[in-house]
Parts: C-alpha cells; sequence; structure tokens
C-alpha cells in the first residue's frame, strides 16, 4: 500500500493497536497477582535462556564418586554441587536449567503448533458452517474421545522420539480445545453487526474473517493458551516419565523425577527440586493467565452482545 | 419520481429445525408478499412492531440474508438472481445503518479502518486519496478529521452512529437503509441524526428505507409510509394521508397508542385484544381479524389482497373491498366537539 511516506503518519495503524493493547498491560499491571506472575515467568524465561554465562557446567558429565551428593546446605554437600547430584554424580542444578529450555520449549511450541491449526479449523468451522462444520466437528469429536496418552504412545512408538515429533504430537493431541472455543466465539461474532456492516460495503468472505472475526475471538485464545502452556509441560514431564517423551540422554525434569523416583528415600532432592521446577513455571504461567483474562474481560464486554 | 427500488411478493420465511436429524418442524412466516417501490430522493417508512419483519425485509433487500422467494429490482436489476461477484459490485449503490451503535462498528478498528473499508473493496485509490475521502465523509457527518485515529469505544453512541452512517455514504450510494437507526439513541440525540440523515439525503440524492417502530420518527423523516403486521404490509399511503386518514384497523390502533402531549384534549384509545399471533402459524383469512376491532366473517376465511382506494393510498383489508370506499370514521384525530367531556385522568 502506497502510505504517505511522512513517518508518524505512516504507522498510524501499528500506534493505534498498540494503543489498544497498552490499555490491556495497563490493566494487567493493576492485578498484584498477575505482576508477580508475570516477574517470576520472566525469571525463569531469562534463566533458562541465560544460565550458561554463569553456570557453565555439562549436564551430561558424570562424576560418579561424588554421587548422590545431597544440597550444599546439608551434610555433606558442598558448593561444587550446589543442588546435590543424582545416583550418576551429575550436577541436578545444571540438569534442571538444561531441563527448564526442553519444557519451556516444548510448551510453547505444541501451543504454537495447537493453536494455528485449532484457530484455522475453529474460523472455518464458525464462519462457514454447514457441512464443513459438521465435517471438522465431528473429526473433533473424533480426537476427544480418543485417550490422549495412548494417542501419544502410539504416535510416538510409530515416528519415534524426538523433541519435533513430542512438538507435532502434543500440539495435534491439543487442538481440539482451540477450535471448539474460536469456533464457539466466531458463532457469536458472526452475527454482529459490524460482520454484516463488512458483508453490505461488500467486503469478500476471506477478509471479514482476517479482519473483522478473528482479532475479536483472539483473547479467549490467549487466555487458553496460557493455561495450556501449564498443561503441556506437565504432560511432557509424564511422557518423559513414561520414557515416552524427549530422548535421553538431554534432561528434562519429567525424566529427572522418573529417574530420581528410584532414590527418593535416599535423596530427596532428585525428585524435589526438579518438582518444585515444574511448579514454580506452571504457577507463574497460571497466575499470568488469570490476570490476563481479567484484563480482556472489560474489552470482551466491550463488544457489545 | 422514477423507481429506484422495487420489491415484488418478497417473501422470508425462516425453517425451524427441531431433534436430533434437524428436521423441518415448522416455518416462521417473517415476511410474506411484500411488495413497494421506492423513488429516487424518496424516503419510504416501514412501521410496524417487533417481530413484524421490517428488520427481515430490509436485510432480504441487500440479500444478508436470501429471501425464499420474490424480486427485488435496482435499477432494473433483479437482485435475487445476481452471481455473487456481481452482487458485491452492486453493494457500493446500496448501503445499511444499523440499530446499535455499539454493535456495528468493530471494536478493534480505529475510525479511519471501518471508514475506508468500502473505498478498499470498490474504489482503487492511493492510500493519501483514501485519507482524504475518509476525512471527509466524517466532516460530512459533522465530526472531526481527527477522529479518524480513534476506536468506536471513546465514541458516543451518537457519534458512532455518525461514523456509521459515514462508512454508508463514503461510496456515495443511492439507497440507504436505516434499519432502526435511531432506536439505541436518546430523544436529544435522535433528532441530530435524524436532521442529519435528512440533510444528507438532499445533499447526495439518497433514497432512504427508513425502519422503525417510532411513529414519531417515521412521520419525520418519511414521504410514504409502509405499515407492516404479521410479515406483510396492511396500509402503504402518503405520509400525510396516512396520519391524517388511515384506514386500516391496525393503523388506527397504532396511531390511537401515540402519547397525545397535551392533557385537555381528549384521546380514545383503540386497546387490541390479545398479542400479535405467532408467525410459525399465522392466522387463515386476514392475519389481523383476531384483534381486529372491525371483523366481519369474511375476514376469518379470505386473505384480503392490497388494493389502491383512493390516491397512492393501498390497504390490505375487506372494508373497502366493494368499489366505492367505506367510509371509516376512526375515533382518531378528532377534533374536540363541544359536549366532549374533559377527560379526568386515567386512561385517557
Amino acid at each position: 500500500m502506497n502510505r504517505p511516506a511522512a513517518s508518524p503518519e505512516r504507522f498510524r495503524h501499528l500506534r493505534a493497536s498498540l494503543r489498544l493493547w497498552g490499555e490491556t498491560l495497563r490493566a494487567l499491571a493493576r492485578s498484584p497477582g498477575a505482576v508477580a506472575g508475570g516477574v517470576l515467568f520472566a525469571l525463569i524465561i531469562g534463566t533458562s535462556i541465560c544460565f550458561q554465562i554463569f553456570y557453565t557446567k555439562d549436564p551430561l558429565a558424570q562424576d560418579l564418586l561424588a554421587r548422590l551428593t545431597p544440597p550444599f546446605w546439608q551434610e555433606g554437600g558442598s558448593l561444587a554441587y550446589p543442588l546435590g547430584t543424582d545416583n550418576l554424580g551429575r550436577d541436578v542444578l545444571v540438569r534442571i536449567l538444561y531441563g527448564s529450555r526442553v519444557s519451556l520449549m516444548v510448551g510453547f511450541a505444541s501451543v504454537l503448533v495447537a493453536c494455528g491449526a485449532g484457530i484455522a479449523l475453529g474460523l472455518i468451522s464458525g464462519y462457514y458452517g454447514g457441512r464443513t462444520d459438521s465435517v471438522i466437528m465431528r473429526v473433533a469429536d473424533v480426537f476427544m474421545a480418543y485417550p490422549f496418552m495412548l494417542l501419544t504412545i502410539s504416535i510416538i512408538a510409530v515416528l519415534g522420539n524426538s523433541i519435533f515429533n513430542l512438538i507435532l504430537v502434543l500440539g495435534l493431541s491439543d487442538w481440539v480445545t482451540y477450535a471448539r472455543t474460536i469456533r464457539g466465539s466466531v458463532l457469536s461474532i458472526k452475527e454482529k453487526e459490524f460482520v454484516l456492516a463488512a458483508r453490505s460495503v461488500g467486503t469478500r468472505n476471506r477478509v471479514i474473517l482476517l479482519r473483522h472475526v478473528f482479532p475479536n475471538v483472539l483473547s479467549p485464545i490467549l487466555v487458553l493458551g496460557t493455561v495450556r502452556v501449564a498443561n503441556i509441560i506437565i504432560w511432557e514431564s509424564g511422557l518423559s516419565f513414561l520414557g515416552m517423551g524427549v530422548p535421553p540422554p538431554m534432561p528434562t525434569w519429567g525424566r529427572m523425577l522418573a529417574e530420581g523416583r528410584v532414590y527418593i528415600t535416599d535423596a530427596w532432592w532428585l525428585v524435589t527440586l526438579p518438582g518444585l521446577a515444574i511448579m514454580l513455571t506452571i504457577l507463574s504461567i497460571n497466575l499470568l493467565g488469570d490476570g490476563l483474562r481479567d484484563a480482556l474481560d472489560p474489552r470482551l464486554r466491550n463488544i457489545p452482545g | 419520481m422514477p423507481e429506484l427500488l422495487t420489491v415484488q411478493n418478497l417473501v422470508k420465511h425462516f425453517p425451524v429445525r427441531r431433534g436430533f436429524l434437524g428436521r423441518r418442524t415448522a416455518v416462521v412466516h417473517a415476511v410474506d408478499d411484500v411488495s413497494f417501490s421506492l423513488g429516487e430522493n424518496e424516503t419510504l417508512g416501514l412501521v410496524g412492531e417487533s417481530g413484524c419483519g421490517k428488520t427481515t425485509t430490509g436485510f432480504s433487500i441487500l440479500r444478508l440474508i436470501e429471501p425464499t422467494s420474490g424480486e427485488v429490482c435496482f435499477r432494473g436489476e433483479n437482485i435475487l438472481s445476481l452471481p455473487p461477484e456481481r452482487l458485491r459490485h452492486l453493494r457500493r449503490h446500496m448501503q445499511i445503518v444499523f440499530q446499535d451503535p455499539f454493535g456495528s462498528l468493530n471494536p478493534r478498528l480505529t475510525v479511519e479502518r471501518v471508514i475506508e473499508e468500502p473505498l478498499l473493496n470498490h474504489e482503487d485509490l492511493s492510500g493519501a486519496e483514501r485519507r482524504i475521502r475518509v476525512q471527509e465523509a466524517l466532516v460530512m457527518v459533522g465530526l472531526l478529521p481527527e477522529h479518524m485515529t480513534r476506536f468506536p469505544h471513546e465514541f458516543s453512541g451518537g457519534q458512532r452512529q455518525r461514523i456509521c452512517v459515514a462508512r454508508a455514504l463514503v461510496l456515495r450510494p443511492r439507497l440507504v437503509i436505516g434499519d432502526e437507526p435511531v432506536s439505541a439513541l436518546d430523544v436529544s440525540v435522535r433528532a441530530q441524526v435524524l436532521n442529519l440523515m435528512i440533510r444528507l439525503q438532499r445533499q447526495l440524492n439518497l433514497s432512504y428505507l427508513f425502519i422503525s417502530h417510532d411513529l414519531a420518527v417515521i412521520r419525520y423523516v418519511s414521504h410514504r409510509v409502509g405499515v407492516m403486521y404479521l410479515g406483510q404490509i396492511v396500509e402503504l399511503a402518503a405520509t400525510k394521508a396516512l396520519y391524517a386518514r388511515p384506514l386500516h384497523p391496525y393503523t388506527w390502533a397504532l396511531l390511537s397508542a401515540v402519547p397525545v402531549p397535551d392533557p385537555r384534549r381528549a384521546r380514545q384509545r383503540i386497546i387490541l385484544e390479545g398479542d400479535v399471533p405467532s408467525p410459525m402459524n399465522p392466522p387463515a383469512g386476514c392475519r389481523f381479524h383476531p384483534r381486529c376491532t372491525e371483523v366481519k366473517s369474511i375476514c376469518r376465511e379470505q386473505a384480503p389482497i392490497m388494493r389502491v382506494v383512493e390516491d397512492n393510498h393501498a390497504v390490505r383489508c375487506h372494508l373497502y373491498e366493494d368499489g366505492e370506499p367505506w367510509n371509516p370514521a376512526p375515533p382518531l384525530h378528532r377534533k374536540p366537539e363541544a359536549g366532549d367531556k374533559q377527560p379526568k385522568g386515567g386512561n385517557a
């Protein structure tokens, strides 16, 4: 599009939408829970990206002489292994840190895959209705009816386990939730007068869908997405625990739990610390998601209904 | 006046589906055999109570819902048989202003993006030209060019309705359908928006199909008025004639329900018995007969047809069946006579 070159005018649409999101952010900043969750989550993300600057250990290096060393504050612990070692003498702290990368990446990537598929199918299903809708929704029913774990395990068993397959499988088994949510919102939005108005000024269906319907069904998806990230992290842990997750020897929180389980009576830190990491991550995401839901709500109510 | 729009025998039935297999169990006769025409520069008011099919008629004309049958000719072209792409191009000449100023603007788009949308669809303009058109449209409806960058929630109801008018008029259409465009506004703003629409009609040579349940509003804006009841037009006449000498018993009742802001004036109300029958199962014969004050035996059996009884005054009623117009004495607008007692409050 030929926009005038004058720079403040040029970005006015961008500025306008930033202003709209700015209002949501301000509402978010008013909720102490969301702020706490956001700060904690930012810390977790930051740590998982940058920890190698400060803590350069090999998560796979074994020190069999120092196996099952307790954390430093316990008797027998040392600062060489701040959070102790596991049964093979590997440093627990660095394994948790590396594990955070896997968990967060799998969590977000799967949600993106699920969102992408779910949003596209939900939009089409809800907007066009009729036979398209029936077919998509029946497929969704099949996915819902199939036990998720069984599905994942069988697909992983066939495709082999790699991070990529895991993301794909987790994403594909979760698209139904998004598709249903989106479809519901689309059904109500498409009856709104501004959609009729767009049709009456001769806007094409495709454009209506992207320009009028999609931006107005985004809020519930944003909230749902944050909650699902937490869920996926738990699923990934569960799958890794079962040995169906990320292939060994890459450390993940779930596998650390699985391996540490055997030593739970002698070495509490092997299960407790990765478990704590999972808990804190999920807590922060959930707090953020709750806050986001409340912050977006007045905007939802602003879409008159 | 040359006809811009002619609607003939427009019918819209909504199937009611129930049960697991979605069987058709009933049909809602939302619009049943509606015919009228609209000239250039003319305003036709459609008035009736809620659920009588006014809005469905308006939507069917624009094919925002697909009518069941009938013919809608816009400048001699039957809209109902146009292929989608042709229809899309024709839409630039026919626009609509909706009832709810809060629902008819996308809350996520700035005013500029709302108003430029019709231009994007129908005209090949550069960004700068488009902005100028948007600003012109805003000024035309009495807003400021700098309102362009704001979002709909930053405006009042009346201003939003002005934005809707701007969106409808930015392409310079011939026909604008107003679907209760002022019903959601409070009284002071209502007059402003009505005057705006009347002014723009003169400026831009527009034809309005004005849908409302408000008799005063209809009287104010319309050249001709169609009264609708249960999906049919029961009376169609020039505004003056209709308000001065209504012919259909339903119109009598409607007009008698208008409050008269004069406590000294005697007013006889015609109170209709019962409710509007369900459009799923409209009464046999005349649709109004169960509630009519003048009901005759023929009304129960035979549906009256629309007939012109006076100059440009058509009515769908058996009272006017015989050649000579039956001279009704609707107890309306009667000058207070000497013998009339002053009303003693209450239901005067």
